[in-house]
């Protein structure tokens, strides 16, 4: 059985250029730039000053706010500058600058955890998961030791978000075929330690090789299910996998956990069991580099603060001039305007777009065609949401639920008038947000 | 990096379906196309010579009006060929030839642009220039019979006009000339895209395939009636007066092509039911009760304005309502 959600878009996701290659390990450079705010919640503050010689692995910003993650160096070497720089979100944030030595020179800070699975509770895995600045690497980047905090206790089930829905990426898809057994293992401890009933590992069909891998390494549990997923966007939300999953609706503004439910990406499994078994924070990614102006398409393992401009030139650089450089998917990701923006924990891929993947026709008024509507996942009437928010009425789009948006782009996606929907959503929902704040 | 500054930075997504207005437009043109060519067989030549005209008055009022509004030209989109098509489809073969010009007029000029284009009309375009030409009642009734063009041929003798539609035979309490084989193949009196109800529904399948259309409004729409006719049958077996009303009336290309037009129908799945059985009541309600035998452009046109209403009444329940929260 396959199971699926109702609503999504099928686009042509172009997996196939790097679906089937190895990861490759990127050569390292001279500069690192790594911003101070690489996750969702409060920014960190640098633990460093310039001039202060650092080894991989040592932390170098942190922040005493609940909900944020320290951020650890990638490099040996120097600090060089503590200043603003291009970051992902298109603007300049602050940033810790690095010059690498070369040296690899390891902090004693990363050692194995001192107790063994077996005596680990929840609150031992929620320090483990701050200790290395451990947050949602599929993208959302949420702190996870925040997650955590939240489920003990409150959760039966654990969901292992392997469905990698959007275009392009596949780096999870690697991770799943490279390290089986590291993946395995973080899901193993998150379940034992969260005392977790049920774990369902959602994957979607087009990965046999991935779904296959791990329900070998899986082998016959009757805790832990592997369940093939329809290939449609965007299956890998967290509301569609835990709907798609468990059967359960997750409410706008509530939290996985309120349904029994905690949700983790592969790529942040794994990065649990290595924080664990060597205690080695996030420092470096898998990254896939794609999109169709890039010559060679690679899977590549990233040190994070590495500029994405390395990250083309390890792909033999761009086909013609780029049109668009997005980090993440297509369908989600965001545009680029500077190729000095580094690697961040979050960043699943970098693409180099041309127009014809967009289609930058003028805007047309909406036609009523319904094609947004039934693509949404949330059950929203994007058209007339829309309609409202250009008209201002901002009340009313509140009242027609906008808040429980996603922002997964389907309507967007599949509008057949070009009105960028998605955009309109966001900043009426910056408008709500904002008002409520006064 | 002197691209840097030429990359384009716009919200997500970076990826859009090939599915423009043009491309679901021409799919409506070409479920049509069959249909057209079955209107040639049946009524000759001059069937084609009407929806010409008709399609090519609506593409020049579209561009004129337009140009005369300083707005951009829209005829690329080909939505005023659809439109063409569907006011030559409402002709009878022998109505003169100025009818789709006046017709294209109220559709593209006073329906559709005066109301600002495509998407904004409230009442589908082609409808609204059906009934107004219903004000030259005689024309636009006066059906010829199918395959007369073919016999002239042969003989100068030949009876064209048909005295009545299958709709007044109903009325009268007769049975209908033309069997329920000739109903499907078209082989009967009636506008020019009406009769072939074989080939209506092949173009309904293809839109359906192609998910320009969904299945709601036309099932819901012939269901209504259909169901009317086998409860409160006009004939003397049941199971004909289904196949009759279904088959006749102009109800399926009006259930399939124009209850369907996006600007005027509702978009959510519930309020599409409703505004499907909306349609099939009042058809059935002034076909029994009304002086005139007909009632779909009229059913279409009052429900095209409770369109909004549908949509309200249908808004799909809120994701998570009712879904049990721990602590």
């Amino acid at each position: 059985m396959v199971y699926t959600f109702k609503g999504g878009v099928h686009p042509h996701d172009s997996k196939e250029n790097t679906a089937q290659k190895a990861i490759e390990k990127l050569e390292s450079t001279d500069t690192y730039i790594y911003p101070l705010s690489q996750h969702i919640g409060a920014p960190c503050e640098p633990t460093v000053k310039v001039g202060d010689e650092v080894k991989i692995g040592q932390k170098i910003g942190d922040s005493d706010a609940f909900v944020s993650a320290p951020i650890f160096s990638s490099v040996s070497g120097k600090v060089m500058a503590v200043e603003m720089r291009p970051v992902t979100n298109g603007g300049e944030g602050m940033c810790i600058v690095i010059e690498n030595d070369g040296k690899d020179e390891y902090a004693e800070t990363v050692k194995p955890y001192p107790k063994s699975p077996e005596e680990l509770t929840g609150e031992d895995l929620a320090q483990i998961a701050r200790d290395a600045g451990i947050v949602g690497l599929g993208g959302a980047t949420f702190p996870a030791h925040v997650k955590i905090r939240s489920a003990i206790g409150k959760v039966d089930t654990l969901i292992v978000n392997a469905s990698e829905c959007e275009p392009y990426i596949t780096s999870d898809h690697r991770v799943m075929v490279e390290y089986t057994r590291d993946v395995l293992n973080g899901i193993k401890l998150v379940a034992a330690t969260l005392k977790i009933k049920r774990v369902f590992i959602g994957i979607e069909e087009n990965k046999p090789d991935a779904a296959k891998a791990l329900s070998d390494a899986v082998g016959n549990n009757s805790k832990i299910k592997v369940r093939v997923l329809k290939t449609k966007y965007p299956q890998g939300g967290e509301k569609q996998l835990i709907k798609v999953l468990t059967g359960k609706e997750l409410p706008g503004g509530k939290l996985p956990a309120d349904v029994g439910c905690i949700v983790f990406n592969v790529e942040t499994c794994r990065a649990i069991w290595n924080a664990y078994y060597t205690g080695m924070p996030v420092i470096q990614r898998i990254v896939t580099v794609s999109g169709s102006n890039v010559k060679v398409p690679k899977n590549l393992a990233v040190r994070v603060g590495t500029p994405i401009e390395k990250l083309f030139e390890a792909c033999g650089g761009f086909i013609k001039t780029p049109y668009k450089i997005v980090i993440g998917g297509p369908m989600m990701g965001t545009a680029q305007n500077s190729l000095q923006v580094p690697v961040t924990k979050g960043v699943s891929s970098v693409l180099a777009l041309d127009e014809n993947d967009d289609r930058p026709d003028p805007v047309n008024s909406c036609i009523r065609c319904g094609r947004c509507v039934r693509a949404c996942p949330m059950r929203l009437l994007p058209s007339i949401i829309g309609m409202h928010a250009l008209h201002g009425n901002v009340a009313e789009c509140e009242k027609q639920n906008i808040m429980d948006c996603i922002e997964c782009g389907c309507c967007a996606y599949s509008c057949p008038a070009n009105i960028p929907l998605v955009h309109i959503f966001r900043t009426t929902k910056q408008k709500i947000k904002d008002g409520v704040k006064k | 990096m002197d691209f840097d500054k030429k990359l384009v930075v716009s919200s997500s997504p970076h990826m859009r379906s090939d599915e423009t207005v043009t491309v679901i437009m021409r799919d409506v043109i070409i479920a049509m196309i069959p249909i057209l060519a079955a209107s040639i067989f049946y009524f000759g030549l001059r069937a084609l010579l009407m929806v010409g005209i008709s399609v090519v008055s609506c593409m020049a009022f579209e561009w004129a009006i337009r140009r005369l509004m300083k707005k951009s030209n829209t005829i690329g989109d080909l939505s005023a060929v659809v439109t063409g098509m569907l006011i030559g489809f409402n002709l009878p073969v022998s109505a003169p030839l100025w009818m789709p010009v006046v017709g294209g007029f109220i559709a593209i000029v006073v329906t559709k642009q005066l109301f600002g284009g495509l998407g904004r009309n409230f009442m589908n375009p082609a409808l609204v220039a059906r009934v107004f030409l219903m004000t030259w009642a005689v024309q636009m009734t006066s059906f010829t019979k199918p395959l007369v063009w073919m016999q002239k041929a042969f003989s100068d003798n030949v009876d064209a006009v048909s005295s009545a539609t299958t709709l007044s035979f109903l009325k009268e309490g007769t049975m209908p000339e033309a069997s329920v084989l000739d109903l499907f193949l078209g082989n009967t009196a009636g506008a020019l895209g009406e009769t072939c109800s074989i080939l209506i529904l092949i173009g309904g399948a293809y839109l359906l395939f192609r998910k320009v259309i969904t299945w709601h409004i036309p099932v819901a729409y012939i269901g209504t009636v259909a169901v009317l006719a086998l409860a409160f049958p006009r004939t003397s077996s049941p199971v004909d007066a289904v196949l009759y009303e279904v088959l006749s009336g102009g109800l399926l290309l009006g259930a399939i092509f124009m209850a369907t037009d996006y600007a005027t129908s509702p978009l959510t799945s519930r309020g599409k039911l409703f505004y499907g059985v909306g349609c099939g009541l009042l058809t059935v309600f002034i076909r029994y009760f009304g002086s005139y035998a007909e009632g779909v452009s009229y059913s279409i046109l009052i429900m095209n304005t409770l369109a909004w209403t549908f949509d309200k009444i249908g808004r799909p329940k809120r994701y998570g309502k009712g879904e049990k929260l721990n602590g």
